[in-house]
């Protein structure tokens, strides 16, 4: 098939963007969306321009590097990661825009690159448990029910792609802070650092230049996990809580 | 798996089309500000004032429109209840008072409402400074995307509506009449029921979308409840919005004179 | 054996396991014997770790908490990316919650046995013991393995074992395992112990007075090529199966870190001990970039076969039954489809060489849940395997209830890796390996749900006991920047970013990548003969020149520069690729997942040649033109019997 690219490029963070055209023939339907663009650089490369820089790894929809806004749609028109979206999805001559993530929150590196160290740091202000290496006794000590333990995979199943924000009218991280929230939350293990977690990790969501939370379900409906809105009604549950309970933290 | 890059892919860099400021934020890590970990600060917080008070503004607007479907029973009777409202508390109290209290706590629900609505439209513009150059909407509703301008609508409206109708001062009627003349009298004008109307449509989809939030934001929803949750939402809003408007249009088509 | 293939060098030991105790007690002794670190000493000493997988992430968590100064490196945008991640089935441990038997022991046995007898019995035996504190540490630590109805954990057995010892959060444990580590990791970034440098690879090891001090690293995102100094250096950068360009592994994945370590001087154990995984998707066409795996489980219904007449083209539903050769159950009629991993995909390759295989190019066979369907009904079917065959469906476009699936095994796990001894140590004092990059506990052959185990079981418990042993001599003599040995390692990192920009050839990297990798693929891939082998090494040389003169890689220096980051790997891959081969022809034996088409049982079974290949081949570096040094580690079993494998 053949297709019309319009592209975002961005040499840097220093740099203005704008789109560019490209043109492609003889793609096939089997290729994955980021195997196109691989062809569409080798060939850059080889016409001694630029190709273009775009984050993936493990190209089978786990490691959350992966994320463009393929027309308008965070990841495309299929709910999954953009490693997983195949060209059987468009049509020969179709025009298809590509661009990065856009948030304050996630500055563009390069192209359709941007940086969402923003998440690290969100876990980082609580998303997790202190066990350290050793404390930790028989993993059947606790029992946790299986309800429980189901909806906390179901909200750990988060992969960090960003494209929760992406899609968010207001650029709003909090359906990723909610599931964290909401996997650690519902274990028993997560218990005594509840309070304190949710309010720091939804204050440091707030000081990365995240939007708020006003409950629209975009992100939800771009998930490539199909991370719950639940999970958001969980965390302000537990933020309003934790206010109540006056567990402002420490530090 | 193949050798060489296949050279049957062509290629064809061509124009430069859309112009979009860029980012000048560099990648350098760290975040912008420092976390507000006080309690007003959080987005959370401010999401939460937003429910409270628009469920204050939810009973309230019950209770208005209870009220005003007493035009039906004829001019003596829902003056005497405007009186009503004036005379409400007393003798416990003095008159006034209850309906003060009353008008204390919306307009101070009114101005918490706008105070966390702006924080968290000023919170949104900062979040993406660059737009997108094409953007569709996968799961959003009319309702979910109009609440600020919306709410703008609104706030325009109330002020109108107060002048109107409360105090009289831009009504047909004067500043001296009965309220039930105010009412007739304004809306025998077919200009300010389709402003009213406008406005009520609004307003419609202002709560429409603000029941579901406030559930959502007071941790109330959960995925079994959400579809029961927003039928709710729909048809409190189509009711609520209903029983408004039956006076206007009863005013207009003569039912009520 | 060619005396031009290799030199031979002295033989090597490991000389940290106690082996004056029994088996049982060595791990304890060597934790006891091992000399300790003083907590206000902790944090005087610095400790880099590059990689944050399952090993290096939870490696940095620990070191952090005890109290030292550590400075972690990670060339993805988050330490969560790390391809541990990618890891679907399970993690094997030792608990016996289902009170079938499992033991430390069975489980030592096992991986002995699964390894083909090609592996350290005192590193297997603690990894055996380590095994169950994983579970513990992981649940602690809110991980949400799959539990039963009464709130314990569930189990399952995996890849053909006897025991149900393998724990699981449904079919994304990998990345469930590496979240708590990175969250363990976050917790120490926010505390301050730990420095992170992200999009940030190591390009070289800083060798000052024969110990690791430091490591040159390049920005990704600046271009800027910076020095970083450390009393120890641990390395957890995964295993390097990209090798091959198309594998299951991610993209990024590498042998850079751990190729450049063997080049200042550690020795590279067994690289030829590569691990293919029988059922993953086939490949599409030229552009392929990667191959996905799906479960092995597939196997419990799916009936494998080819047609058998060759080049039969017609769609499968029109091959009839008796046209169809179930090549598996006919060879093997007592474990029919669910013969090992090996021996599934050896049977597979030789269908497709025979011009049997079916799909794009021949490189496939089918998957057939037909006959599973008719039997247990579509909604049984779709309850168990559902998630797979939606996978299947969208990446193929295929519908796997009506057709059958295709599949083609690919590789995706390396056992060799840096020699290191009990401690984890390799042959550079001071330079610690862990996780995948090492070969310590698999030998020749990993079993299913082992590689989480032995990653986590590195980072958390293993190094952090045994890296003190050395740190107490410690901290180090500080060196100074203007080191010769720095500047001399920056000015070669430098030289050779410049150099790949100034060559300015007529291929891509990508272009030499896939032809390295089909080559490393037909003849170091499921089956080896001397003479494929010395065909490859006749041409991996002259691929070797003629990358170095006619590569073109875009770009700059000073920039976001990812074509750059795929040369530099690229030309590693093309020297590890020459010693994987030499391994390869060294031992002339097949074991494990090293498979010799000249060393094979009548019934066309791996043949292991104990006599003279009971040892781990750990190979010096030489520079270009001069043969590799071999130095022989022997291997002796004192608690397990030496035995062949039978699936008849």
């Amino acid at each position: 098939m053949q297709l019309t690219l319009r592209v975002w490029r961005q040499p840097s963070p220093q740099v203005k963007g704008k789109m560019a055209n490209y043109h492609l023939t003889d793609v096939s339907e089997d290729m994955s969306f980021l195997e196109m663009l691989d062809v569409l650089n080798e060939q850059l490369i080889l016409d001694g321009e630029d190709p273009i820089a775009f984050d993936h790894d493990c190209r089978e929809g786990i490691c959350g590097s992966c994320g463009l806004m393929i027309n308008g749609i965070a990841h495309g028109p299929e709910q999954t990661t953009t490693c997983q979206l195949h060209m059987r999805s468009f049509s020969d001559g179709d025009t298809i825009d590509i661009e990065p993530w856009r948030s304050g929150g996630f500055p563009v590196v390069k192209d359709l690159v941007v940086d969402r160290s923003a998440f690290d740091r969100i876990i980082s202000a609580g998303g997790f448990i202190s066990a350290p290496t050793g404390t930790a006794p028989d993993a059947h000590a606790t029992p946790v029910p299986k309800v429980d333990a189901d909806a906390a995979f179901d909200a750990a199943t988060c992969i960090g792609c960003g494209a929760c924000v992406a899609a968010c009218p207001n650029g709003s991280a909090m359906l990723f802070t909610a599931a964290k929230v909401t996997h650690l939350g519902l274990l028993p293990q997560g218990q005594p650092e509840r309070d304190s977690r949710v309010v720091k990790m939804v204050a440091q969501q707030d000081a990365e230049d995240f939007g708020g939370c006003t409950n629209i379900g975009e992100c939800s409906a771009v998930c490539p996990k199909g991370i719950s809105m639940e999970t958001i009604s969980r965390l302000n549950h537990d933020l309003l809580g934790a206010l109540r309970a006056n567990a402002v933290p420490a530090s | 798996m193949g050798l060489t890059c296949a050279s049957s892919y062509r290629v064809l860099v061509a124009t430069v089309t859309t112009q979009q400021a860029g980012q000048s934020a560099g990648a350098n890590p760290g975040p912008k500000r420092d976390p507000k970990t006080g309690r007003f600060g959080s987005s959370v917080f401010k999401k939460a004032v937003m429910a409270v008070t628009g469920i204050i503004f939810v009973l309230y607007l019950i209770a208005h429109m209870v009220g005003n479907l007493k035009a039906f029973a004829g001019a003596e009777t829902f003056n005497a209840y405007s009186e009503f409202l004036r005379d409400l508390g007393e003798p416990i109290v003095p008159r006034l008072t209850v309906l003060t209290i009353i008008r204390v706590v919306l307009l101070v629900a009114v101005a918490a409402h706008i105070w966390a609505a702006f924080s968290l439209w000023k919170q949104a513009k900062r979040a993406r400074p660059v737009a997108y150059v094409t953007k569709k909407r996968v799961q959003q509703s009319y309702a979910s995307r109009t609440m600020r301008w919306g709410g703008v609508i609104l706030i325009l409206f109330i002020i109108w509506h107060i002048l109107d109708l409360t105090l009289g001062a831009v009504n047909p009627a004067g500043r001296d009449s009965l309220p039930y003349g105010r009412l007739v009298e304004g809306f025998q004008n077919p200009v300010v029921t389709i402003w009213y109307a406008i406005a009520l449509i609004a307003l419609g989809f202002h709560i429409r979308h603000g029941v579901w939030s406030a559930t959502q934001t007071l941790g109330h929803s959960n995925k079994r409840r959400e579809r029961a949750l927003n039928l709710f939402a729909t048809v409190f809003a189509v009711v609520l919005v209903g029983g408004y408007l039956l006076i206007p249009f009863s005013v207009l088509f003569g039912i009520i004179d | 054996m060619a005396l031009e293939l290799f030199l031979e060098g002295d033989p090597i030991a490991d000389t940290k396991a106690p082996t004056d105790v029994p088996i049982g007690e060595r791990w304890s002794e060597r934790k006891f014997r091992g000399k300790l670190v003083n907590p206000a000493n902790r944090r005087k000493m610095t400790i880099i770790v590059v990689g944050t997988g399952l090993a290096g992430g939870a490696a940095a968590a620990t070191l952090a908490e005890a109290g030292y100064k550590v400075k972690s490196f990670w060339f993805q945008d988050s330490p969560r990316r790390a391809h541990s991640i990618a890891a679907q089935g399970g993690i094997n441990a030792a608990k016996n919650y289902r009170n079938d038997g499992d033991s430390v022991h069975r489980l030592f046995y096992d991986t002995v046995k699964g390894g083909d007898f090609r592996s350290r019995e005192d590193n297997v035996h603690r990894l055996a013991e380590i095994s169950t504190q994983i579970i513990d540490q992981c649940v602690a630590q809110g991980v949400p393995f799959a539990r039963e109805y009464g709130g314990l954990l569930d189990n399952r057995s995996f890849g053909g074992a006897q025991v149900s010892r393998t724990f699981y959060a449904r079919g994304q444990t990998g990345q469930q395992l590496l979240i708590g580590a990175y969250q363990a990791f976050e917790r120490q970034v926010a505390a301050g112990n730990i420095e992170t440098h992200s999009r940030t690879e190591m390009l070289d090891l800083v060798v000052v007075d024969g110990k690791a001090r430091g490591i040159v690293v390049r920005d990704l995102v600046t271009g800027e090529v910076t020095t970083h100094v450390a009393d120890v250096v641990v390395l957890g950068t995964g295993g390097y199966s990209n090798v091959y360009y198309l594998s299951t592994n991610a993209k990024g994945s590498n042998t850079t870190a751990i190729w450049r370590a063997h080049k200042r001087g550690a020795y590279f154990a067994n690289p030829c001990y590569t691990q293919i995984h029988p059922t993953c998707i086939p490949v599409s066409g030229d552009y392929q970039s990667k191959l996905t795996l799906m479960s092995e489980s597939l196997r419990n219904d799916g009936r494998v076969w080819v047609p058998k007449e060759r080049g039969d083209s017609r769609p499968p539903q029109d091959i009839p039954e008796d046209e169809r050769d179930y090549y598996l159950e006919r060879k093997y009629p007592a474990f029919g489809n669910l013969v090992p991993r090996d021996i599934a995909s050896r049977q597979a390759k030789n269908v497709c060489d025979e011009g049997r295989g079916v799909g794009p190019g021949g490189l496939g066979v089918y998957l057939d849940f037909a006959e599973a369907i008719q039997r247990l009904g579509r909604k049984a079917v779709e309850a168990k395997y559902g998630n797979l065959f939606d996978m299947y469906a969208r990446i193929t476009g295929e519908d796997p209830y009506s057709a059958p699936m295709r599949i083609y095994p690919a590789v995706h796990y390396t056992m060799g890796g840096l020699w290191v001894d009990y401690d984890l140590q390799s042959t550079i004092p001071g330079l610690f390996v862990i996780g995948e990059a090492n070969f310590s506990d698999h030998g020749a052959n990993r079993l299913g749900a082992s590689a989480l185990m032995q990653g986590l079981s590195d980072g958390y418990f293993v190094l952090p006991n045994t890296i003190t042993d050395y740190l107490s001599a410690g901290p180090f003599e500080k060196v100074p920047a203007d080191h010769p040995a720095i500047v001399e390692a920056e000015a070669g990192v430098k030289a050779q970013v410049e150099k790949f920009l100034s060559i300015n050839g007529t291929r891509t990297v990508a272009s030499f990548h896939r032809e390295l990798g089909r080559l490393v693929w037909d003849y170091c891939g499921m089956e080896r003969t001397a003479e494929g082998l010395r065909k490859a090494l006749d041409r991996i040389p002259e691929l070797r020149k003629e990358f170095w003169t006619n590569v073109k890689v875009a770009g700059d220096a000073h920039t976001f520069n990812q074509n750059l980051e795929h040369a530099a790997r690229v030309a590693d891959f093309i020297e590890l690729a020459e010693l994987m081969c030499i391994d390869a022809l060294h031992r002339e034996e097949s074991c494990g997942g090293h498979f010799r088409a000249e060393s094979q049982t009548p019934e066309g079974e791996a043949l292991r040649n104990d006599e003279e290949f009971a040892y781990v081949a750990a190979w010096g570096w030489t520079p270009e033109g001069e043969p590799p040094v071999l130095h022989r580690e022997a291997l002796e079993y004192e608690y397990v019997h030496l035995a062949q494998r039978s699936y008849k």
